[in-house]
């Protein structure tokens, strides 16, 4: 069935692909120095952002630090969940789950059941989340890819259901009094008011540095971006590694990249390990922020939250993660009255990519670099160029971007064995 | 000319499986298109049933363009075809497989398949010991014999067959040739695409070779066959 | 661990698991149909059931039924009911195969893709209907539609009378008439369902479309038609079961589907996907399964049970207790 029609994704490439495109171009054109200024200030801006509170941007209605801190944890899980769904192909239903385990492991270890200091509960959270990664991958990473969907799911709610019924863990009440991170109390920034249209300083409404209190959610959103900033830099030393080459060849094609001799058992469970971290990593932010929690904050609904900020930013892609994250977290915030048709409105957004534009509103380059060589292709097979190129374009290189998606071709385009 | 292929073109993925092929099948021929793997044969006749996409050209069946014209409604017009290697129904008993082949038939009663069971099981006798037990227990020729059956069971006008000496014991292969014989004297007209070109010369009535996805060679079926390239690439000598 | 209480009602666990287990199994044979058939998990699949359980109430409001009907007028308005629920049901599948999986299949899309598809199709359905409320408003029409858009968010309870007759004992447990027309009706669905597929000549195509659809449109099968006919029974099943869960259970929600849609697609995949008469034990199974585990451990785990059960089949026998394949049922 799926060859009798062959898809024209090329044709529907939309203005945002080739924009990107040429953005990106010319990004990888200026020299490195400069590139990286670019970041450092992007970072900055970044910092600045919840004191400079710029209008249109800034949401009315809600606390602008707290909306950015928020956006920040989505950006997390969304960089965590694409190691995962992105870089290694596997659709992962239950990501929530491994955020809930960081979010409990704070909760139990500084407030429920002991009094660590949270310095020291942070790190323990996050062996304990990747731990879990582990135990969950070790028998189900074996499973066909859309069981494997299923497993996950089935795992999220173990999870969530768990935590509802054990005492133990403060049941459907949950946990509560999770202490702050430590303060080091330096000195006030003020914010900017521009109620009156022109930015102006205003030193009622300041934001100590560092301090984290329950009223001020703007260090915390620092910290957020400090741990994003980090996790971003090891996402792309991983990539760009035989690691990242390997889930690569995992993805595309499982029993060719065995044969090349990648344990690719071995890599999809790092892969889950890791984004097992990061999503520890998140829970347990979101966890010290909120300084209560209770199962009614990891349902099935947010993992699926998760999943779509990754498959709108376009999967395998870590900047395609980022917006994406930023688009399912800041829009609904931005836009408030508007929350009851939030879960209807992620709905129809996710058919709608589905059915035109798979690859996400970012695609990884490596989709893109494809889609350029199927229009090339398309091209020699209507005859508008040199016909003797064909060889070397329609060969291994002119392949459908659809192969792209995390899955590999093998497996469902034979799906009767 | 119940059938006329013009400049037919077809893409597998991005590789031109066929580039502009004309051919012409008359009414109650066998023709055959004969060439190595890979050549585009099996392409070409999938292609006219429906199950691949035309990119140019034209397929004109009984006067009518098969543009527009969906798989199954190919299948209603005449037009029927056994695949090539274990294209049967695994699951289905002999009889459910050969059933199948009627599925297009308006009447499907006992009493109207009855001549037409009995037309097949006459042809393969074999298959009448096996009516009961499922094709996918059956041995490859068993199943090639299915799957000529049961094209046969909708009476086509144009039966289209692909490659169905494949993996068979030589004594099998004489066997199925001469049923296609058979096939073609009661009437019907036969597509065949073989690598075995000896055996398929000796049959058809126009043949055309195929090399890399276009057509090299044309004529009857013994021009073809006594064609000094042919010989030297095909036949290895041995008519 | 409460071993002493599972012993002792072993009797109506294991019954009250069989009358879950007959639901689970009319809602497992829409994914195990749709699997068969296209190699995918009808994810949006519960949502249909869901559909059909509002369907039955407002078609039982619509005839004015209420819990003062008795006797012969409330067995047909049940029946009307029923009705009802699987035209809803099967025209909301026929819905989902043509918004959510024909343009995907079409290009020959990645299972994962359609997958993601059928996710979003789900939260639409469940949220649309969480959402009527505020869909009728803003369309002007809740004054027209009044009780049936009211309190959208909240539960739905079954508006005729509920009580129930225990019709005879069975090892200590009183069988009640809902019980029994809860299990006999799912049982003799299933057998109609199976008897289709296996010899109308449309069975006979949904069963050469899942063996091989490339050598089924040479047969002249129309595979387009057979995925909607294959979605139209799953959804018209699935629209029975939910008449039959609502005099069980009695009540639903705009998300009541996701959990029994689980457990069905669980029911499904213990019995072996794509294998109806698996669909029939692997429901019974679960539901037998579950109710003793919530019995052994408390009701509170009775869905962990189920989830749990899931995984341990995914892991140690994906294939489940009758193997897979539709097509490969033998006649």
């Amino acid at each position: 069935m799926s060859e009798t029609t062959t898809t024209r994704p090329a044709a529907r490439m939309s203005w945002a692909s080739s924009l990107r495109s040429s953005l990106g171009s010319r990004l990888r054109r200026t020299p490195r120095w400069a590139q990286f200024l670019l970041m450092v200030a992007l970072a900055l801006f970044c910092y600045l952002l919840p004191l400079l509170e710029p209008p249109v941007i800034s949401t009315p209605g809600t606390d602008f630090g707290a909306v950015l801190f928020t956006v920040s944890i989505y950006v997390l899980v969304a960089v965590g969940l694409n190691i995962v769904v992105g870089y290694a192909g596997l659709l992962d239903l239950g990501y929530v789950g491994f955020y809930a385990i960081g979010a409990y492991t704070v909760g139990v270890l500084t407030s429920h059941h002991a009094t660590w200091p949270w310095l020291l509960s942070l790190p323990a959270a996050l062996v304990v989340t990747m731990i879990s990664g582990v135990l969950l991958g070790w028998p189900t990473l074996r499973v066909r890819g859309d069981y494997l969907a299923i497993v996950t799911l089935g795992f999220g709610e173990i999870v969530r259901l768990t935590l509802i019924n054990s005492e133990w863990l403060g049941d459907a009440r949950g946990i509560s009094s999770i202490p702050a991170p430590p303060s080091l109390p330096l000195f006030e920034i003020p914010h900017l008011d521009w109620s009156t249209g022109v930015p102006l300083v205003d030193f009622s409404d300041t934001t100590t540095f560092i301090e984290f209190g329950v009223t001020d959610p703007v260090p915390f959103y620092w910290l957020a971006l400090t741990l994003v900033i980090l996790v971003l830099l090891a996402d792309k030393r991983i990539k760009n590694s035989r690691v990242g080459r390997s889930w690569e060849a995992t993805r595309e094609d499982e029993d060719a990249a065995e044969l090349m001799g990648v344990p690719t058992f071995r890599f999809k469970l790092l892969a889950f390990a890791l984004g097992a971290f990061v999503g520890g990593i998140a829970g347990s932010m979101f966890a010290t922020r909120q300084t209560f929690i209770n199962p009614e904050s990891f349902t099935l609904l947010i993992s699926i939250l998760f999943l779509s900020a990754v498959v709108l930013g376009g999967q395998g892609n870590r900047w395609g993660a980022v917006i994406g994250a930023i688009v399912v977290a800041y829009l609904p915030e931005r836009f408030r009255g508007f929350e009851q048709w939030r879960v209807l409105v992620f709905g129809i957004a996710l058919m709608l990519l589905a059915i035109y534009r798979p690859q996400g509103l970012l695609p990884p380059r490596r989709t893109v670099r494809a889609q350029r060589m199927e229009e090339e292709s398309q091209a020699l097979e209507v005859g508008e160029a040199d016909p003797d190129a064909e060889l070397a374009t329609a060969g291994p290189v002119a392949r459908n971007p659809v192969d792209d998606a995390p899955v590999p071709p093998d497996e469902e385009r034979s799906p009767r064995g | 000319m119940l059938l006329e292929v013009r400049d037919l073109s077809v893409n597998y993925g991005h590789i031109e499986a066929i580039r502009d092929i004309s051919f012409d099948v008359p009414e109650g021929s066998v023709v055959t298109l004969i060439g190595a793997n890979g050549a585009g044969k099996s392409t070409t006749l999938k292609t006219i049933s429906g199950l691949r996409k035309v990119r140019t050209g034209s397929i004109v069946y009984d006067g009518q363009d098969l543009a527009k014209v969906s798989a199954d409604r190919r299948v209603q017009m005449g037009i029927s075809q056994a695949p090539e290697g274990r294209g049967i129904f695994p699951g289905m008993t002999v009889r459910e497989n050969l059933e199948m082949g009627a599925y297009v038939r308006r009447n499907r009663s006992a009493a109207a398949l009855a001549p037409d069971f009995e037309r097949v099981l006459t042809l393969f006798p074999r298959l009448a010991e096996r009516i009961k037990q499922p094709a996918g227990n059956l041995s490859g020729g068993e199943q090639q014999m299915v799957a000529i059956g049961r094209a046969l069971m909708a009476q086509p006008r144009l039966l289209l067959l692909d490659e169905p000496s494949m993996g068979l014991a030589p004594k099998l292969i004489q066997q199925i040739f001469r049923i296609i014989e058979e096939i073609n004297a009661q009437g019907t007209t036969v597509l065949l695409v073989e690598q075995n070109a000896a055996q398929a010369l000796r049959r058809a009535h126009l043949a055309y070779l195929l090399e890399t996805g276009e057509i090299v060679r044309s004529g009857t079926g013994s021009e073809l066959a006594g064609d000094p390239a042919v010989r030297a690439a095909y036949l290895g000598g041995d008519v | 661990m409460h071993f002493q209480y599972v012993f002792d009602n072993f009797a109506s666990l294991f019954i009250g698991g069989l009358v879950f287990g007959s639901v689970y199994a009319l809602i497992a044979l829409g994914y195990t149909m749709v699997y068969g058939v296209l190699q995918l998990i009808n994810f949006a699949h519960s949502e249909v059931f869901m559909f059909g359980t509002f369907a039955t109430v407002w078609a039982l409001w619509l005839i004015g039924a209420d819990a003062t009907t008795m006797g012969v007028a409330l067995v047909l308005s049940i029946a009307f009911a029923m009705v009802a629920s699987m035209i809803t049901s099967g025209g909301v599948a026929l819905l989902l195969e043509r918004v959510a999986y024909r343009p995907l299949l079409k290009r020959g899309a990645p299972r994962l893709i359609a997958l993601i598809s059928a996710i979003g199709a789900s939260f639409v359905l469940s949220e649309a209907m969480g959402l009527r409320g505020a869909i009728a408003s803003a369309l002007g029409l809740s004054d027209t539609l009044g009780r049936y858009v009211a309190r959208s968010r909240e539960n739905l309870g079954m508006p005729t009378d509920r009580t129930t007759t225990v019709q005879f004992e069975l090892f200590g447990y009183g069988v009640t008439n809902v019980n029994i027309i809860v299990v006999v009706s799912a049982v003799l669905m299933m057998v109609a369902a199976d008897q289709f597929i296996r010899r109308t000549r449309t069975g006979r195509g949904i069963r050469a479309v899942a063996q091989d659809p490339e050598t089924a449109s040479l047969m002249g099968v129309n595979s387009t038609r057979v995925i909607q006919i294959t979605f139209l029974i799953g959804g018209m099943l699935a629209g029975a079961a939910a008449t039959l869960y609502m005099l069980h259970i009695g009540a639903t929600r705009y998300n009541a589907g996701f959990l029994l849609g689980v457990k069905a697609f669980t029911a499904a995949v213990l019995g072996g996907i794509g294998n109806l008469r698996g669909a029939l034990v692997g429901g019974l199974v679960l539901g037998v399964a579950e109710g003793l585990g919530a019995g052994l451990f408390g009701n509170e785990w009775r869905h962990v049970v189920a989830f749990v059960l899931l995984i341990l089949i995914l892991l140690f026998r994906p294939t489940g207790l009758l193997g897979e394949s539709l097509g490969k049922a033998r006649a």
